[in-house]
């Protein structure tokens, strides 16, 4: 059997046998403690500086930010964007209660629907699960009410974020994962800005298959307070 | 398989050098990822330490390589995903073509993958009646150009805007006569809308994965189109093409190994998308594969471990070392004949395909070391092309007449008074004859040399004598 095969030639070519008892307890361990490797030092700052610094990163990577105080104003700033945008005021929403609970018919112009995206689906609002500073990237583990193809399919993804929720370094952001999920979700995608190829000349042009625009929504603590 | 053109490299050369089109491409585009490295990792004090940091994750890994896929495989299984261990390319395309014919797929879209081109995953599908769709925009046109990429990040390194508008007036006969393509931007808004309803229609996708997570059992794929998301998140069947050697232990080593990925790449600080496929689709899921299959390759993999080459392993694809290289920048990918272009394929190539096909490849190098200074997980390459240089004289693969040199110089070597002798003489000699031009365009016995470019003439002295002179003088820089 190739399995066989293949683990036989791997530890024939180490000059080994299958690892002796207290080495695998040994790997084990590693696996469970997960050590953290050098981890920049950039994004080691209080709580506030740490929300900064992931909005002047996502903006650095052609995302766009507003910021607002409290739940209610998500529907009017989400409403607002498209508007500026001339996009439709028709939205794919991610059945997250979070959202949910948002008062969206404070905007009665704005259609919305709750689901994955469709392939027709020109506006996308997702929920964030958490923010990285280190590199302005966001964290968008798949769930029930959170699906994937929000992330994908819409020419512009609008992402609703809990300032509270921004870390400092991808580990922080993998430990909260892991406490709050328990086991590994089938997807997690770590997104930084809205899509782009370089394949052409080598030339930077945003908007290839993915999302064109990328719009962050980020909730609470503001600039102000 | 592809058909290897390795060993015909010098005649790819001399026609990559006279290829007009190529070298504008070339000129274009390498000093663009130079500097875009160079100001990633002037931003990120912690460079070098995450650099070696990230050498040792993967000498960990491989050192324990047989551990860690075995945990990898159970955490696939228990998410739902299946594992299929495959020795050869052979059986690699086997199983992929019988994942595909169960489901009854007809067409499968692709993300970027050399795993994929290494076994000409392509090649077999459409033999078998199965339509692939490439849908990196890179691999796209090289598949409508029926090419092999030539680099292994930017697959379409060699083309100009021109060749992108050929090759899709030619494949979209729907285009209208009066469609422009004067910008990048035009091509990049015909390729999503044609590349759209494949990504809806098809039945399989087909990605490749730059890392395997042990912990979680989770395949990991870095891009900055989407297409890759699209591929594995639409299509009911999600099939990962991984070589052994993809592996590592956590979450924490996986993120260590991407902080010094995209920097040495594109000069991104991190990818647009980095995602982490564990298992299908989930209870209550809204999308999501149904089927998750890993197709878990050898190909000659293992064979490498516990030899010099093992450091080679540690690769993580990140194309650093052609982008740093002069001979790649001067012939391009596509001269070296197979897959895997630059440092990193005159390294690999050998290990893969046999040093008796690929040997002229790790020749083709000045030893400059540049490659080495960038590489992010710091592989020796020109040493380890030293050691194929020294396979291939074991293995009596190198011109008589290169051994017959060879003979003579190591004759001399080995007596120093002699070659002291011998050498003095010839510099004098030469120095003498080339005064008055400073340069020889023909010498006898070295047309080899003299046939591309002119010999410098010696000044009339031996590095040797001068070293000695200088050492007397205490003027010895």
């Amino acid at each position: 059997m190739s399995r066989d095969q293949i683990l036989g030639a791997i530890r024939r070519s180490l000059k080994r046998g299958a690892l002796p008892a207290d080495q695998q307890a040994m790997l084990r361990d590693r696996l469970q403690r997960h050590p953290r490797h050098p981890i920049p030092a950039r994004s080691r700052l209080p709580h506030t500086q740490q929300v900064d610094l992931f909005v002047r990163n996502v903006e650095k990577e052609f995302g766009t930010v507003a910021r607002v105080a409290a739940p209610e104003d998500v529907p009017a700033a989400v409403a607002d964007y498209l508007a500026t945008q001339n996009l439709p005021g028709r939205i794919v929403l991610a059945p997250h209660d979070e959202l949910r609970a948002m008062p969206w018919s404070t905007r009665p112009l704005l259609e919305i629907r709750e689901g994955r995206a469709q392939a027709s689906d020109l506006v996308s609002v997702q929920h964030g699960y958490a923010g990285i500073a280190e590199t302005g990237t966001l964290m968008l583990p798949s769930a029930p009410n959170r699906p994937t193809t929000l992330n994908l399919l819409a020419d512009t993804e609008i992402v609703v974020l809990r300032a509270a929720s921004v870390v400092g370094a991808y580990e922080e952001a993998w430990d909260r994962l892991r406490a709050e999920f328990g086991s590994m979700p089938r997807n997690v995608m770590l997104v930084t800005g809205p899509s782009r190829s370089a394949d052409i000349e080598q030339t930077l042009e945003l908007g290839a298959h993915g999302p064109r625009r990328l719009h962050i929504v980020l909730l609470g603590e503001s600039d102000s307070a | 398989m592809h058909i290897a053109t390795s060993p015909a490299f010098k005649e790819n050369a001399s026609k990559a050098l006279s290829n007009a089109g190529l070298q504008k491409a070339l000129a274009r585009s390498g000093p663009s990822f130079i500097a875009r490295r160079a100001a990633a990792v002037a931003a990120l004090p912690e460079f070098e330490a995450l650099r070696d940091a990230a050498r040792d994750i993967k000498n960990h890994a491989l050192a324990n390589l047989d551990f860690y896929l075995e945990t990898y495989e159970r955490n696939v299984l228990e998410s739902g995903g299946k594992v299929h261990w495959c020795t050869t390319a052979d059986e690699a395309r086997a199983a992929v073509l019988s994942i595909c014919q169960a489901a009854g797929a007809k067409t499968v879209t692709k993300g970027k993958s050399m795993i994929g081109e290494e076994i000409a995953i392509n090649d077999h599908l459409e033999a078998h009646g199965i339509t692939p769709v490439e849908t990196d925009l890179g691999e796209y046109i090289i598949q409508l150009r029926h090419e092999l990429p030539s680099h292994i990040i930017a697959p379409a390194f060699h083309l100009n805007l021109e060749d992108w508008e050929e090759a899709f007036r030619q494949a979209h006969t729907d285009l209208p006569a009066d469609r422009t393509f004067h910008e990048r931007r035009d091509i990049l808004i015909e390729a999503r809308t044609k590349l759209r309803s494949s990504f809806l229609a098809a039945d399989v996708g087909i990605t490749g994965a730059n890392f395997l997570v042990a912990e979680t059992g989770s395949s990991v794929i870095v891009t900055n189109e989407g297409n890759g998301d699209l591929t594995q998140t639409l299509p009911r069947i999600h099939i990962v093409l991984a070589s052994i050697e993809k592996c590592v232990p956590t979450l924490e080593d996986t993120v260590s190994l991407l902080r010094v990925l995209a920097r040495s790449a594109t000069g991104q600080d991190f990818s647009v998308y980095t995602t982490f496929s564990t298992g299908a689709r989930r209870p209550g899921d809204l999308d999501g594969p149904e089927e998750y299959h890993v197709v878990l390759i050898d190909n000659g993999r293992s064979a490498m471990l516990g030899t010099e080459f093992q450091d080679m392993l540690r690769c993580i694809r990140c194309a650093a070392c052609m982008n740093h290289c002069p001979v790649y920048g001067a012939v391009g990918g596509h001269a070296y004949g197979w897959v895997y272009p630059g440092p990193m394929g005159s390294v690999l190539t050998p290990g893969l395909i046999g040093v008796d096909k690929a040997g002229h490849l790790p020749n083709a190098s000045t030893f400059c070391g540049k490659c080495e200074s960038v590489c992010p997980v710091r592989i020796p390459l020109p040493g380890l092309m030293r050691h194929w240089r020294e396979r291939e004289f074991e293995r009596h693969l190198v011109p008589s007449a290169v051994r017959a040199n060879l003979g003579i110089w190591a004759w001399f070597a080995r007596r120093p008074r002699l070659y002291r002798l011998a050498t003095r003489a010839a510099a004098f000699g030469l120095g003498l004859a080339g005064r008055r031009r400073g340069r020889f365009s023909r010498l006898p016995l070295a047309a080899g040399w003299t046939a591309g470019r002119d010999l410098p003439a010696p000044e009339g002295d031996t590095f040797f004598a001068r070293y000695a002179r200088e050492k007397r003088s205490g003027t010895l820089q």
